[in-house]
Parts: structure tokens; C-alpha cells; sequence
């Protein structure tokens, strides 16, 4: 059944995120800044989730993505310089920052959607990695010392924004009957195809969907740090958003939403540890693997909605 | 005499120095029922395959409703009006009852991408009218009180039941099932004929059937076609394949056909 | 003659991926998954041998063959042990999960060590100097100028391929791992004892692993614990390169690509994008020729 009133909720989070948006003032800039990193975390586990966990596609190289988007989003701003009314320019850069991303996620799906399993991993692990050498070697996005002094137009009202149209889009894809083609692909791609559903075009887009989410996510992050290294965007980053979506249930918006900021804020808690929150997390990845890969979130077989 | 619905000729597959399917030549006419049997690896679901546009031919044609199939995609000629269930039963697991046949009906749904975006009023009646649809099948099939259930929690014979129902909602002009008596008790052999008889009838479509079981086979079928290691070695009625000396030998063995 | 000197280094070079690129494709040929923390083994194997060569020194005395060749033993007998440990602790336990699932945890194992061993209680992430197992000479031949380092990476190389070919065909471990390669099904039905042929792979993979760290360390500057990295990585391009699960695919793979990565090391464009070349070609190859070079294409039964 179609997500019910899901046009009340987006419009209802819109309105959230413009009214956080006039006090953010108010908060402490530190706690604002962990809430910025989990709606960009929110943003990219949620798009990633679509290729991944809905249908079943297994990227390896989010982070590439969203280092397009973010570089260029960035590279735009820094071009432009100081602009009067920020809150005209940024959705623009954000939204540039996206296509450029979605275009790359095309050029990259197109020829390695035809593969499967282990091999898709690593092939978008590769590209992923091309990307950030390519990045490395730019010189006018700074290479490998990185590009600085990017202006701080990212604030919570933008980022919990577009964290809520991100799972909106998503989510409303999915709930549709266009949307349950994804689903099948994920299930079975021999059925899919003989049950009218071109698979191959269904992957592309779901690809292609979640690479300029990323994009996005990627404009947020450059113009919230204000500085990007092609370090930050490799392929341990991609890994971190994978396990979001694992942790989440692959493929259970909600989860993957919990499974996010449960990640984002685990450093803050482990703060203590610091020097342990590595091993941690990878003890987290092993264990959750080996006891419960359908994820912390995700309910038991037996009954499930048909949303 | 009007044109054949599907029409081969000739059509080979070879796969690396082994020939699956060899020439095989026949035809199946608007709402005929016609069984395809054959011993264990004699290519019945390679020949299949060929059809529903998983392989393509090495040689030969294939037409479709007057157009050739070479180079098409299996959903396009899903669209075209060919359905297919699979041996192996292939459903959608972990989408509901309801959700893997409106997931079949998305064919003939005009709403995509955008629109799912956008949810406006005629995607909204749209998305209603594929729901009312699919229950409608459900029903008639007797599946509707499972239409939330996750499709792998049904029982063997009802997901075999669903697959059908599945590849109905498509819309087909032509229906191929691969061993839809695969697993069943007798009792359930003569609900899938009925069933199979019903389908024919109701929806006007053609069937190709592959089956092993022979009472079901000669029980609906109205000409049948035998393969053997590739090649067509036989078709005619049930009465006249069931006298066939070539069908009985590939069956039974040279000895059995003196008798 | 300079394209003889590089072809030498490149042949070095080569030899120690081939070595690397052994494991990765005998464990997916036996359980079709790619053991991502095989790198990590490297790395191990090579502290293995910074801990062991000066102990091993004081009973032999320094930079003795005798010597070189227990430090080899050691590393090599630890690294199968740890590799034999992980493959029964966190592959085996998810023999009968979907592939993603072993594939995740494998990058949690590798991560797990890297982690770890960056953490200051175990090796810290300071890079420390390797010592010296043999003395080092530089012979002249001709006009070409050859390390006693290659030379010995080579001679080692030979030696252990030709080994493992006896292995792999002559014994009835050999055999039994080739039968669990071919259908893992039938081979059980049959009496082989899938468990045990897994394990010996995993821990002949990471044997050779070991060595492969060590002849690694004596050519590098220093070892650190992220040192397996981009060597493991490389040699898993050759192994995809050569045909995944197919071992003289393996050699010819890192051969090959420790040639070409020499000769585009030279030249000075190429060298900066020395990490795309290896991603490059694996995309390449995955996406026009999966089977690699000498490798078999499946074909999914429908």
C-alpha cells in the first residue's frame, strides 16, 4: 500500500527543519555540529540503502560519490566567492554537486551493473578509488593537501532538511508500485526480467538515485568542515556508510535512519576510548556479521507490512 | 488457417561444442494448450529460455505475433505478452503475496519514477486500480486471505499457485509453466489441470507446458511435442505421441517398442 | 639495456605478488570468497620476522643463511597458524550465509588487524626498519646491475611455485583441494574432508603470505602495520588478472603486473596514478574478460 500521506510528512519535516533552523543559534556549536554530521550521515546511508538494501546491488564506493559532489559543490563556492544571500546560492551548489554526482553514478553503472556479488563490490570499490586518486592528483581542488576555506553555508535547517527529502524520495519510491520493481530485482533478477521488469535499467537508476543523494550529502559535509582531503572519501569511508545500511537491515528505511546516528554518535560516547574506537568498530563489523547480519533493526521473518 | 502465435524455425542453441536444443520446428496457435515433454536433458527449459529471450538462438527464427525475437529483452517480450513460471520456483521473497503481482502488473502500469515522486491524483487512482486488480486475481485464485503474507511462508503448493497467478497478471497472450506439477500429491495434480483448463478458458491465452507427469500432460494437453537429446522426434495428439514407436524407445528403451 | 634492468626488477617485483596472489586464488577457488584480510597476513609475517630475526640471530649469528631460512620457517608457520585461526573462528561459522555477508567480515577481520596492530600496546603505527637476514650485494652482470634481494626473491619464488605444483597435483591434499574447488558438494558426498582441505588452503595461503611479507620487508624501507595494503591489493588484481581460482593464472597475473608497474613506474606521468593502474585494470578486466586471462567463465543455470 502506498505510503500514506507522505506529502503531509515531507512538508511537516520541511517546516521542522526551517524552525530548528531560526534557533540553531541557540544551541552549543559543538552538539550542533554532531547533529549536522548525522542528518549528512542520515543522507548517505538512507541513499545507499536503495542501491544496496533494496535492490540487493552491493556498492563498495559511496564515498566516491559523494566526493564528486562535494568537491564540486565546494570548487563552485570557492569560484563564486562570498555570495549576499546564501540561502538562494547553496540548494543551487548542493544541486549541481548532485547531478555532477548522478552522472558520474551513471558512467560508473552503466558497465559494472552487469555484474554480480563479489565482483560489483570490487569493481565500485575501484571506481571508488579512481575517483579519489583523480581527486588526488587535481590540482585545482587542491590534490592531496586538500582544498581549505571553504565558506560555512551548511547549517542544521539544511541538513535536517535534506536528510527528511532524502527519506522521503527514497522512501516513496520504494512504496510505489514502480517502486516494488526494485525490490524484485533484489529478489530475483531472472523473474524480474521475465515478469517485465528491465533490470538492468532498474539498477541503473536506483545507482544513479543514490549517487546524487551522496552528491548532496557531499556539498553538506564540504561547506560544514570546510575543508575536503581526498583521504576522507576512500574506501574505509565507504565501508562506514556499508555498515550503516547492514546494521540498519538492509533495506528497512527506518533501521538504516537508527543504524546512522547510532553510528554517528558511538564516537562521541567512546570519546574515553579513543584509542580502542577503531578496534571497536571493527569487532562491531565481525560480531554483528557473525550473529546478526539481518541487522540490530530488523524484524523477524514471519510478518512483514506490505509498506 | 490464421497465423501461429509463436512460430520456430529451426532454432539452435549451441552451447560451446554442446547443442542443447537442434532445429526445432513447430508452432503454437492462438489459445492452443500444447505440452512439451521429453526425457531428463532432452532441452525442453532451454527451449524455454530461447522463447522468453534468456538466450538467444545460435541459429534459426523465432516469432512472436508475427515479429521475430531475435535481440530482445526477456521483459520486453514479457511485454509483447509472453509469461513464464520456472521450474525452481522463482518468486519474490520478501515482497508480500499482494506486492509480487503488483509488482507483475507494474507492465501495464503508465506511472514511473516521477510520478511515484510527485503522488498526484491519477497516481493515486492508478496505484488503486493495480491494487484492486491484483486482489481480484487473488481471489479467484484463492489466495486473497494471504495477500500480506511474505511470499516464501507459503505453503509449496500455494507459491506454485501465486507464480501462475503472477505471470497472469502480466497480461499474457502466451503462457509457458515449467513443471507446475512438480511436488504435487495427486489430488493437487488434478486441481493444477482444472486450474490449468480455467486459465485457458477464462484469459484466452495460449499454454505451453513442460511436464514430466504424464497423466497431466496427455490429461489437458491438445498436441504435444517430444524432444529427445535436442531434437524434436515427435508431435501429434496424445493418442497418436502415446503410440509414437520413437517416443516409447527415447522413454523405455529400444526393447520396449517391439512390445 | 635499460629495459632489461627494469624487466629484472620488474620479474623481483613480480614474483612477490604472484607469491600474495597464490592465496587469494587457491581460497576462492575452494570457497569462491575473497579473503580480504590476506593482506593483513603479509603484514603479519613480516613483524613475525622482525620479532624472530633477532633471536634467531644470536643462535646462528648474524645474516646466516641458516638463519634467513629458520626466520622464513617461523613466519611461516605462525602466519598459517593465524590464517587456519580466522578461517575457523569468523569464515566458517558463515559457510552457509550469503556471500556478502563473509565478504563484510572479512573486511572487518582485515581492519580488525590493521587496527590493532597500529594500536601503541602492539607494533604502533611508526614504520620500524626491517633487519637485515642476508648480506646484501649489488652484482654486476654485463651491463645490468642485479640485487642479491631479487635474486633470492626469485630463486624462492621458483622454489615454492614448484612445490606447490607438487602439492596441488601429486598429493592427495592436492587433489582433494582441487576436488573441493570443482563442486564442494560432491567432494563431501565422496568422503574428502571439506573442513580440513579448508583450513590446510587458508593456512598454505598465508604461509606463503608470510614469506611473500618477508621478501617484501628486505626490499622496503621500513615495515608498518598498513604495509599489506597496497602489495595485497596489487596482487589481487593479478590474481583476477590471471583468473581467480586458477593458480598458474595467479603467477602469470603477478608477473605481469609487476612488470607493467615497473615499466609505468619509469615513466614519470604514469607513476602518480601508480594506484589507479591497479584499479584500472581490474575494472577493466572485470568488465571485458571476468575470467581472467586463463580462467573459465560460469554460466548461471536458469
Amino acid at each position: 500500500m502506498p505510503l500514506p500521506g507522505a506529502k503531509r510528512w515531507l512538508l511537516l519535516g520541511i517546516a521542522l527543519a526551517v524552525l530548528v533552523s531560526c534557533f540553531s543559534a541557540q544551541f552549543n556549536r559543538y552538539y550542533l555540529g554532531v547533529a549536522v554530521d548525522v542528518g549528512i550521515a542520515i543522507i548517505l546511508a538512507t541513499s545507499l540503502n536503495l542501491i544496496n538494501g533494496h535492490t540487493g546491488q552491493f556498492s563498495l564506493g559511496h564515498a566516491g560519490f559523494m566526493a564528486v559532489g562535494g568537491y564540486f559543490s565546494a570548487w563552485i563556492s570557492l569560484k563564486i566567492g562570498p555570495v549576499d544571500h546564501a540561502s538562494w546560492y547553496f540548494p543551487l551548489s548542493l544541486l549541481a554537486g548532485g547531478l555532477v554526482a548522478s552522472l558520474v553514478g551513471l558512467m560508473v553503472g552503466v558497465p559494472s551493473l552487469r555484474l554480480k556479488g563479489d565482483y560489483l563490490a570490487i569493481v565500485t570499490l575501484g571506481f571508488g578509488e579512481i575517483i579519489r586518486v583523480v581527486v588526488q592528483n587535481t590540482e585545482a581542488v587542491g590534490a592531496a593537501s586538500g582544498l581549505k576555506d571553504i565558506p560555512k553555508y551548511t547549517t542544521l535547517g539544511w541538513a535536517f532538511g535534506l536528510a527528511v527529502v532524502t527519506v522521503y524520495v527514497i522512501s516513496s519510491l520504494v512504496n510505489s508500485t514502480y517502486g516494488r520493481g526494485f525490490i524484485a530485482v533484489h529478489d530475483d533478477e531472472i523473474a524480474a526480467e521475465s515478469n517485465g521488469i528491465d533490470t538492468t535499467r532498474t539498477k541503473v537508476t536506483a545507482f544513479v538515485t543514490g549517487a546524487f543523494f551522496a552528491g548532496i550529502a557531499g556539498g553538506l559535509y564540504a561547506h560544514h568542515k570546510q575543508f575536503l582531503s581526498p583521504t576522507g572519501f576512500d574506501w574505509v569511508k565507504s565501508i562506514d556508510i556499508v555498515v550503516m545500511v547492514i546494521l540498519g537491515g538492509m533495506g528497512r528505511t527506518a533501521g538504516v535512519i537508527a543504524a546512522a546516528v547510532l553510528l554517528t554518535l558511538m564516537p562521541e560516547f567512546l570519546r574515553d576510548f579513543a584509542e580502542y574506537r577503531m578496534i571497536i568498530y571493527a569487532l562491531l563489523i565481525i560480531l554483528l556479521m557473525l550473529l546478526r547480519p539481518a541487522g540490530l533493526f530488523s524484524i523477524p521473518l514471519k510478518r512483514r507490512p506490505t509498506t | 488457417m490464421s497465423a501461429p502465435l509463436l512460430d520456430l524455425q529451426q532454432a539452435t542453441i549451441k552451447f560451446g561444442g554442446l547443442t542443447a536444443v537442434s532445429e526445432l520446428t513447430t508452432s503454437i496457435g492462438e489459445g492452443e494448450l500444447v505440452g512439451l515433454i521429453g526425457p531428463n536433458g532432452a532441452g525442453k527449459t532451454t527451449a524455454f529460455n530461447m522463447i522468453t529471450g534468456v538466450y538467444q538462438p545460435t541459429s534459426g527464427h523465432i516469432r512472436f505475433a508475427g515479429k521475430c525475437t531475435r535481440g530482445i529483452k526477456p521483459s520486453k517480450l514479457a511485454a509483447l505478452g509472453i509469461a513464464r513460471t520456472f521450474q525452481n520456483i522463482r518468486l519474490f521473497g520478501s515482497l508480500s503475496v499482494l506486492d509480487n503481482i503488483r509488482v507483475a502488473a507494474r507492465l501495464h502500469n503508465k506511472h514511473g519514477y516521477t510520478s511515484a515522486l510527485w503522488r498526484g491524483k491519477s497516481w493515486k487512482s492508478a496505484e488503486a486500480e493495480t491494487e484492486k486488480h491484483a486482489l481480484e486475481l487473488l481471489e479467484i485464485f484463492d489466495l486473497a486471505k494471504d495477500r500480506d503474507e511474505m511470499a516464501k511462508s507459503l505453503p509449496y503448493g500455494d507459491q506454485r499457485r501465486l507464480e501462475i497467478v503472477r505471470a497472469l497478471a502480466t497480461r499474457p497472450k502466451l503462457l509457458l509453466l515449467d513443471e507446475p506439477a512438480a511436488g504435487m500429491n495427486p489430488s493437487e495434480k488434478d486441481d493444477l489441470m482444472k486450474l490449468i483448463r480455467f486459465i485457458k478458458e477464462r484469459y484466452n491465452l495460449a499454454v505451453l507446458l513442460v511436464e514430466h507427469d504424464m497423466k497431466v500432460v496427455m490429461g489437458i494437453c491438445e498436441r504435444i511435442a517430444v524432444l529427445e537429446y535436442g531434437r524434436m522426434i515427435a508431435e501429434g495428439t496424445p493418442k497418436e505421441i502415446q503410440r509414437h514407436p520413437k517416443v516409447i524407445e527415447a522413454y523405455l528403451g529400444a526393447a520396449a517398442v517391439v512390445s | 639495456m635499460h629495459f632489461l634492468q627494469q624487466a629484472i626488477n620488474g620479474l623481483g617485483l613480480g614474483a612477490i605478488y604472484a607469491l600474495i596472489a597464490l592465496g587469494y586464488t587457491m581460497v576462492y577457488g575452494v570457497l569462491r570468497f575473497i579473503n580480504f584480510a590476506h593482506s593483513d597476513v603479509l603484514m603479519l609475517g613480516a613483524f613475525t620476522g622482525l620479532y624472530a630475526a633477532p633471536r634467531i640471530g644470536k643462535l646462528c649469528g648474524p645474516e646466516s643463511v641458516t638463519g634467513a631460512i629458520l626466520v622464513f620457517i617461523v613466519a611461516a608457520a605462525v602466519c598459517a597458524a593465524i590464517g587456519m585461526t580466522i578461517e575457523r573462528l569468523a569464515y566458517r561459522p558463515l559457510r552457509n550465509r550469503p556471500k556478502l555477508t563473509v565478504l563484510i567480515t572479512a573486511i572487518g577481520v582485515s581492519l580488525l588487524i590493521e587496527f590493532t596492530g597500529q594500536n601503541e600496546k602492539f607494533f604502533g603505527s611508526a614504520p620500524q626498519a626491517f633487519p637485515k637476514l642476508l648480506p646484501e650485494k649489488s652484482m654486476q652482470m654485463g651491463s645490468l646491475l642485479v640485487s642479491s634481494n631479487d635474486v633470492l626473491t626469485i630463486a624462492v619464488t621458483i622454489i615454492l611455485l614448484i612445490a606447490m605444483w607438487f602439492i596441488v597435483q601429486k598429493t592427495r591434499m592436492g587433489t582433494a583441494m582441487r576436488a573441493v574447488s570443482f563442486n564442494q558438494q560432491a567432494a563431501a558426498l565422496m568422503g574428502v574432508p571439506v573442513d580440513r582441505v579448508i583450513s590446510f588452503t587458508f593456512g598454505l595461503g598465508s604461509a606463503l603470505a608470510a614469506i611473500a611479507g618477508i621478501l617484501y620487508s628486505m626490499k622496503a624501507p621500513s615495515i608498518e602495520p598498513l604495509m599489506g595494503v597496497q602489495p595485497g591489493l596489487r596482487a589481487f588484481v593479478a590474481a583476477v588478472l590471471g583468473g581467480i581460482g586458477n593458480l598458474p593464472g595467479a603467477v602469470l597475473g603477478g608477473v605481469l603486473l609487476g612488470l607493467l608497474e615497473t615499466f609505468a613506474g619509469g615513466n614519470e606521468y604514469l607513476s602518480t596514478y601508480r594506484d589507479a593502474i591497479a584499479f584500472g585494470i581490474l575494472i577493466l578486466i572485470l568488465l571485458f574478460k571476468p575470467a581472467g586471462l586463463l580462467g573459465r567463465a560460469t554460466i548461471e543455470k536458469v
